[in-house]
């Protein structure tokens, strides 16, 4: 998207004067000169179309072969496969709001604090959790205590050790309200944490302790089976409480922060580069391969584009969402799409007409759409088409399909006609109804695409409507104007509760205002359920009971999309899409011939290479059995699609 | 002179104390606010983010302060950009949008007004059409058309220059001040050819051609001084936008310049940054237009300002 944005305040100044000069000749001379003239500027205009011709149809692009990678037999890849400099550069988004980690929010930010900090635990290539500053960690019987042993090599990167009174400060300061950290009910399971947010108890309340030197102990109100995955995010980072106490809100800036993680700020350039290296006390330094990263923020995505074509980057934060079939043609080995923890979907104001009270209308709107056409002629990236608001993938979660889901579209056609009958509209009555999404391109399209299926099948009048992303985040929170509105969600931590919490009645995000005090007491049943069984079927029993109430058109599972280029390696795609450049390294560009592939393309299943499996091991990582995140796609997915969602 | 210059300082401050009004309390109209995201913070934490900004209190009081800061040179920090403070970020991004625009500007004159009189000598022939319609096209094509064009030619297709990325190197701006200048030069060609031809016409020119002076000498020495006056006064509002960077531009090569928070400030809600560089972008409004008009005293004799106000 490009703004028309150049300020030329002189226009008409310009014409006035042009105009006195620019006189039709009279004298047959001029009119002979007037067609030369002509002439050469059609000449002109054809020329000028030369390069425009490109932007269509570009020869195909050349990609660097890597050499094949042999490892040592603890899993490091071998010197020799390895680019003789290692310097990972980074397309990331848009600009980070800032790298505090408890203040931070948005997924470039995160990108980066992951490089920077660790937390307790972290996650591995294939994005199961992981240790990370924490070496292991006892949880006792009733689920409500944990007790972390911090890894005795982790120290801050100015070499003091990381201690537990590290975290006590840190976590005090997420839930202290004068913090204001933005994910800071991400410690709300914590012991008083809640009393502490709302001010009724100070900060040093809150349920933590250092036990000793080394020793981490939380307790927690409720048995959270996620509580480990939580400790990946940004906000239960440690903070260096010296640095920040002596240089206040600029201790993250470069020179000033200090962080336990893998990389170290070395420079920030607004709006331009954000560099890392490496951390040469970081307590794995030893296994991590990539000397610096450096971020680049990017306001638009043809740039990061044109940037990655032009080889300056070797991977980038998104595609154009305009350019599959052409990115599938020509740059098919870079590019990288798998399936995301996140749901498209459309709301309903449920406190206005015509959707208050109305549940065979809503649910006529849902079974009119037609995913599949969404997903493979709008969206076009392999997006999975869904009618369930939790996407597959969890290992312990199975989403309910509703049976709608299993009939063929021409019958839940048929059913939404009933519907919309029984409904109280026809041909001669219709439904006219507003649809409401935040101004993009992409968004537009797939609105158009819903309302004319609406108007196809059912004969529904639908007003389009967009709005700058504020203001529309305003409409939809304030339920007064809006009927049917887009929405999404990308989940916090790797559970299903994430999606399943935002239709609470009192969640501050409820902006169908879904009000039904049976979903509150599931979830408040869900939140302090021990038994994992008992808890997962709590938790699929109140999303049918969501699905049941038509309180959302789920629409399909977003995929993450990216260019990668081929020498990168060491990396795997997971469904948090959470990427550390520790796990990452360069390999040498192939000399001459390139090889066929097909060995490692041709793998259908999924599953990686054994060469990944290797690396995995490589940094001495030990899966959690209890938490394990493997992705798996879902037996929908067409064998088009899963083959670009498989690594290559 | 100097009485002159000291009147327009002295007018231009209520002029920036209107500017700073209107635009403080317009972009306060708009609705949502900077803290919302699609994530709903929890009531006490939004109470704790609005009273550390001050946007709890009455709007009147938060104008006060506003202003207070404002003739303390204090932008205030960035509501968007947590880590920074308005005036860090223009500082860091002022002088990037300076240097591309000082350099498109100068390539805008050097060019544009070498073929604006050439084209004004061969007025009406073959060769000024083909300028003046080159010029055309130079203004129709609008930025966003004309920089992937170019990042595609001289970046992907023949590998000379980068696609984009900035630093204070020549194949880092080439691009972008190109694709700033292209539109001025066309500009500044027309604007030139147009009043040359008019000075042309006129008796002192005459007068100078008949005392028999080389055709050089009357375009350069008796000519062009006066026909660059709607050059400069289209200059004067011009530079200043060229100066505050341009969205399209650093969007484009991803520059950092000061061009982009007049946009994402605006959409981010940041109303300290969208202040700032309003502001900044209205001095240098006021700036140029006074150096227009000295300018115009230096170039035409017949203008003078003080004797003017004497005569008044």
């Amino acid at each position: 998207m490009y703004y028309h944005g150049c300020r030329h305040l002189v226009q008409s100044d310009v014409q006035g004067f042009s105009k006195q000069s620019d006189g039709v000749p009279s004298d047959p001379r001029s009119a002979r000169a007037m067609k030369v003239w002509a002439i050469m500027v059609l000449a002109m205009l054809l020329a000028a179309c030369q390069p425009h011709d490109e932007v269509d149809e570009p020869s195909k692009p050349r990609l660097p072969v890597p050499v094949n990678v042999e490892f040592d037999p603890e899993g490091r890849p071998l010197p020799e496969v390895l680019a003789s400099e290692q310097t990972l550069h980074r397309g990331n988004g848009e600009e980070p709001q800032t790298l505090d980690p408890h203040l931070a929010e948005g997924v470039p930010t995160a990108n980066i604090l992951r490089d920077l900090f660790e937390g307790l635990t972290t996650t591995a290539p294939d994005g199961r959790i992981v240790p990370g500053a924490a070496i292991h960690w006892d949880i006792s019987r009733d689920g409500l205590t944990y007790t972390f042993y911090l890894d005795p090599a982790g120290t801050w990167s100015n070499g003091e050790p990381v201690t537990a009174d590290d975290f006590v400060w840190s976590w005090r300061r997420v839930v202290d309200p004068n913090t204001a950290a933005a994910y800071g009910r991400m410690l709300a399971p914590v012991v008083n944490a809640e009393q502490i947010f709302s001010g009724e108890l100070p900060p040093e309340e809150l349920g933590v302790t250092a036990l000793n030197e080394s020793t981490f102990q939380v307790r927690l109100d409720d048995p959270t089976p996620y509580f480990l995955g939580l400790l990946t995010h940004p906000t239960t980072y440690p903070v260096h409480r010296e640095s920040f106490e002596t240089h206040g809100s600029a201790h993250v800036r470069p020179g000033n922060l200090i962080s336990n993680g893998a990389y170290v700020l070395t420079d920030w350039q607004v709006r331009s580069r954000i560099e890392l290296a490496r951390n040469l006390h970081f307590r794995d330094a030893d296994n991590v391969i990539i000397e610096r990263v450096i971020y680049y923020p990017f306001e638009d995505e043809n740039t990061e584009f044109n940037r990655f074509r032009a080889g300056d980057l070797q991977w980038t934060y998104q595609v154009p969402s305009s350019q599959f079939r052409w990115l599938e043609r020509n740059l098919d080995e870079a590019l990288m799409v798998a399936p995301w923890f996140g749901t498209y979907f459309f709301s309903f104001n449920l406190t206005r007409e015509p959707f208050r009270d109305n549940l065979e209308l809503r649910r006529a709107l849902n079974l009119a759409i037609d995913r599949e056409i969404i997903t493979e002629r709008v969206s076009q990236f392999g997006e999975i088409p869904t009618f369930n608001l939790i996407p597959p993938g969890l290992p312990d979660y199975e989403p309910p399909k509703p049976e709608y889901a299993e009939w063929t579209q021409e019958e839940r056609e048929e059913e939404a006609r009933r519907l919309y009958r029984q409904a109280g509209y026809s041909e001669s009555d219709p439904l006219t109804v507003e649809l409401r999404y935040n101004t993009s391109e992409n968004h537009r399209k797939i609105a158009v695409a819903v309302a004319a299926m609406w108007k196809q099948t059912l004969g529904v009048r639908t007003r389009l409507v967009n709005e700058e992303f504020r203001v529309f985040l305003q409409n939809r929170a304030q339920r007064r104007v809006t009927q049917v509105f887009r929405a999404g969600w990308i989940g916090d931590y790797q559970d299903a509760f994430t999606f399943l919490e935002l239709f609470h009645s009192g969640h501050g995000r409820n902006d169908a205002g879904y009000n039904n005090p049976r979903y509150d007491r599931l979830l408040e049943q869900i939140a302090s359920e021990r038994i994992p069984a008992l808890r997962r079927n709590l938790m699929r029993e109140a999303e049918r009971m969501l699905l049941a109430d038509q309180v959302i058109l789920p629409t399909f599972i977003y995929v993450s999309k990216r260019l990668v280029d081929p020498r990168l390696q060491g990396w795997e795609e997971n469904i948090m899409d959470y990427h550390l450049t520790r796990y990452m390294y360069l390999v040498r560009e192939r000399g001459v011939e390139p090889e066929e592939r097909t060995d490692e393309v041709d793998d259908e299943g999924g599953e990686t290479g054994d060469g990944r499996r290797e690396t995995d091991e490589q940094a001495g990582l030990r899966p959690i059995n209890a938490f394990p995140v493997v992705f798996r796609l879902p037996s929908s997915v067409s064998p088009a699609i899963r083959r670009i969602a498989t690594p290559c | 002179m100097l009485r002159y210059s000291l009147k327009r300082l002295a007018s231009a401050v209520p002029t920036l104390f209107l500017l700073i009004t209107v635009a403080f309390f317009l972009i306060r109209i708009a609705p949502g606010g900077p803290f919302d995201s699609e994530r709903a913070l929890p009531a006490e934490i939004e109470a704790n983010l609005a009273a550390k900004y001050h946007l709890d209190e009455p709007l009147v009081m938060q104008y006060g302060r506003y202003i207070w800061q404002i003739v303390r040179l204090d932008f205030g920090p960035s509501f968007h950009y947590l880590d920074w403070t308005v005036n860090d970020l223009i500082i860091q991004g002022a002088p990037v949008s300076f240097t591309l625009g000082i350099l498109a500007l100068i390539m805008a004159l050097v060019v544009g007004i070498p073929i604006g009189v050439w084209a004004a000598w061969r007025q009406n022939r073959p060769s000024d059409y083909t300028v003046m319609g080159v010029a055309m096209i130079g203004i129709s094509i609008p930025n966003f058309v004309l920089a992937p064009l170019l990042i595609l030619l001289f970046a992907i297709t023949l590998g000379w220059l980068p696609a984009g990325g900035w630093e204070y190197s020549f194949s880092r701006m080439v691009l972008p001040v190109i694709t700033l200048a292209l539109p001025m030069i066309a500009y500044v060609a027309r604007i030139t050819r147009g009043s040359m031809i008019e000075v042309l016409h006129s008796s002192f020119i005459r007068t100078a051609r008949a005392k028999g002076l080389p055709e050089k000498e009357v375009l350069i020495n008796h000519a062009l001084k006066p026909a660059l006056l709607p050059v400069i006064s289209y200059l004067g509002p011009a530079a200043a936008a060229i100066l505050t960077g341009s969205v399209v531009v650093e969007r484009i090569f991803t520059i950092p310049g000061i061009g982009s928070y007049f946009v994402q400030g605006a959409l981010n809600r940041d109303y300290t940054l969208v202040m700032g560089v309003v502001i900044l972008y209205g001095i240098l409004i006021i700036v140029f237009n006074f150096l227009v008009d000295l300018l115009y005293a230096w170039l035409d004799p017949r203008i003078r300002y003080d004797d003017l106000e004497s005569e008044s």
